[in-house]
């Protein structure tokens, strides 16, 4: 019990200190200078250059994670399908193809792929990056609708080819209806890792297409970090407002269909 | 070929040959690369040389590599120590009190991993708030240094990969029958004898996913030494960053990626036999 409470506050004591001082008007993290919002301000009507920046890298953050999700959603599918439904060697060889990127530390990724990108004499841009973020995200979808798959009943494909239905619309009718909502939480998982992908990204990443995690990192660096807390309390927001409010949709999901 | 051979390919291959080509053969590169000369522009020059694997293993390395161990090691051995009683308590709450509890734990970590990271830097800043009250408490002198020192590294990693402890331990402390622990009490063992020869042994298969999920990223950090160690906290990941974009040493950094990926290899490979065992054991037992 002791021992929960400490990890508690923890792993919440430097997010708190985070967001109370991004209320700060000082430039220096130390020193309290009495409450301001004027970091905000400086953000959201981007007023400096520094804040322009922050709004192109956050442009690039979506563009990238919606292209990397998109992509690893339809492969990580598939992949999932083929590995439920055929247990042969060649799926043996597929299922360590999708296990491996998991345990491979970030900085052994990214320093292969910009290898092979060198090599190539492919310029690092928005596209090498959606590239490498696909291929980790193919696995986490892959695993999640892999889960999903697990009680899935195959019958209602078999009752349905026997009712005449060509494969076509036994995907379109019964697979995806029914692996949906897998589907989607595989999605939302592969956005969220794209977004806060640092490691992957910065090696992969070429002059002007920089997310912001790098654009953080390198805030960071050259001394401007008043403006990053206000920017992550504005981050803390979003995420907690998300998860809370899927948080709720799923526990009424769950008391309306109890038997699911 | 027959049909279903043919849907199975057609179904497979989207995946596979991505991963294949973007993944496997990237990998393979990287350690073709540790043996090729340097180009003098900083690419990759003609022909074959063991003269970078030389380089690597010259003394200041094994140094790197000693105290990527350690730090990781460490991490790991703490993330377990704090995640094992957190899991135990999760596993004894009630239902919905649980589902918010574990909510908590995972909150934070939906946030960007290097905002955490610089929270972390601001708070142990020189001039930063903790810094500050250790003063006022007379705990630290003005001059101490938080920062930049192996500590720091140490502190930050186990805030970012205990979460990745507890929730394997939580799986498997949530299927473990607690009137086993009873039972043990009742033969006359005490509290934390039941606990360690009870509990412990039947949370096992949490406890080795919890090592590979924190010792294996932990080995290949880069972020955190970055951005709260010092010169004198490198890891191995800091080091194939800085040839890469420090030195522009190509064969060099590819040379590390190697080795980190051996070091790496060692955890998975022991992972691996020790679930093949386990199975083992418990298919004799079920018969």
């Amino acid at each position: 019990m002791l021992v929960s409470i400490g990890v508690m506050v923890f792993l919440y004591a430097p997010i708190v200190v985070l967001v109370i001082f991004s209320f700060n008007d000082s430039r220096y993290p130390g020193a309290w200078h009495g409450w301001t919002l004027r970091w905000y301000r400086q953000l959201l009507e981007a007023q400096s250059v520094e804040a322009r920046d922050i709004w192109r890298a956050t442009r690039n953050t979506l563009s990238v994670a919606f292209c990397a999700t998109a992509i690893s959603m339809v492969f990580g599918t598939m992949a999932a399908w083929a590995m439920h439904r055929f247990k042969t060697r060649l799926q043996s060889a597929h299922q360590m193809l999708v296990y491996a990127p998991l345990v491979v530390p970030d900085i052994l990724m990214g320093i292969s792929l910009l290898m092979l990108f060198v090599n190539m004499s492919v310029n690092l841009g928005l596209t090498t990056i959606i590239i490498a973020h696909t291929t980790f995200c193919i696995s986490y979808v892959a695993l999640v609708v892999l889960g999903r798959l697990q009680d899935f009943d195959h019958t209602l494909v078999d009752a349905a080819r026997d009712l005449g239905a060509n494969g076509f619309s036994v995907c379109w009718r019964i697979l995806l209806p029914l692996l949906g909502p897998g589907i989607a939480a595989g999605g939302l998982l592969a956005f969220t890792l794209s977004v806060d992908d640092f490691v992957i990204t910065f090696f992969t990443a070429g002059p002007g297409s920089t997310t912001l995690p790098v654009q953080v990192y390198s805030m960071m660096r050259h001394g401007t970090p008043t403006l990053i807390n206000a920017l992550s309390v504005i981050f803390i927001i979003i995420t907690f407002s998300v998860v809370i409010f899927s948080q709720r949709i799923l526990q009424k999901r769950d008391t309306t269909h109890p038997h699911i | 070929m027959n049909q279903r051979k043919w849907r199975e390919w057609a179904i497979s291959l989207p995946s596979m040959g991505w991963l294949v080509f973007f993944f496997v053969l990237p990998t393979l590169l990287v350690c073709s690369i540790a043996f090729r000369p340097r180009s003098i522009n900083g690419g990759i020059g003609e022909g074959w040389t063991f003269g970078t694997w030389l380089d690597v293993l010259q003394p200041s390395y094994p140094l790197v590599v000693w105290r990527t161990l350690w730090l990781s090691a460490a991490t790991t051995v703490i993330c377990l120590l704090l995640a094992v009683p957190v899991a135990y308590w999760l596993a004894r709450l009630s239902r919905e009190a649980r589902n918010w509890m574990l909510l908590l734990i995972i909150l934070p970590f939906w946030t960007n991993f290097l905002i955490r990271v610089f929270a972390w830097w601001s708070l142990l800043h020189s001039e930063g708030w903790l810094k500050h009250t250790l003063v006022w408490m007379g705990v630290a002198s003005p001059d101490t240094q938080l920062l930049y020192n192996e500590w720091a590294v140490l502190l930050v990693l186990v805030y970012t990969y205990i979460p990745f402890a507890i929730l394997p331990l939580f799986a498997s402390a949530e299927k473990f029958d607690f009137g086993l622990l009873d039972a043990a009490r009742d033969l006359g063992a005490g509290k934390l004898r039941a606990f360690m020869s009870v509990f412990i042994p039947g949370i096992s298969q949490g406890m080795i996913t919890a090592f590979v999920v924190v010792f294996i990223p932990a080995l290949g950090s880069y972020a955190i030494p970055e951005i709260v160690g010092g010169p004198q906290s490198e890891m191995i990941g800091n080091k194939i960053a800085q040839k890469v974009f420090v030195d522009r040493n190509l064969p060099h950094a590819s040379a590390l990626a190697t080795l980190l990926a051996l070091v790496v290899l060692l955890p998975v490979i022991y992972s691996i036999i020790t679930q093949r065992k386990q199975k083992r054991t418990g298919g004799t037992k079920r018969q």
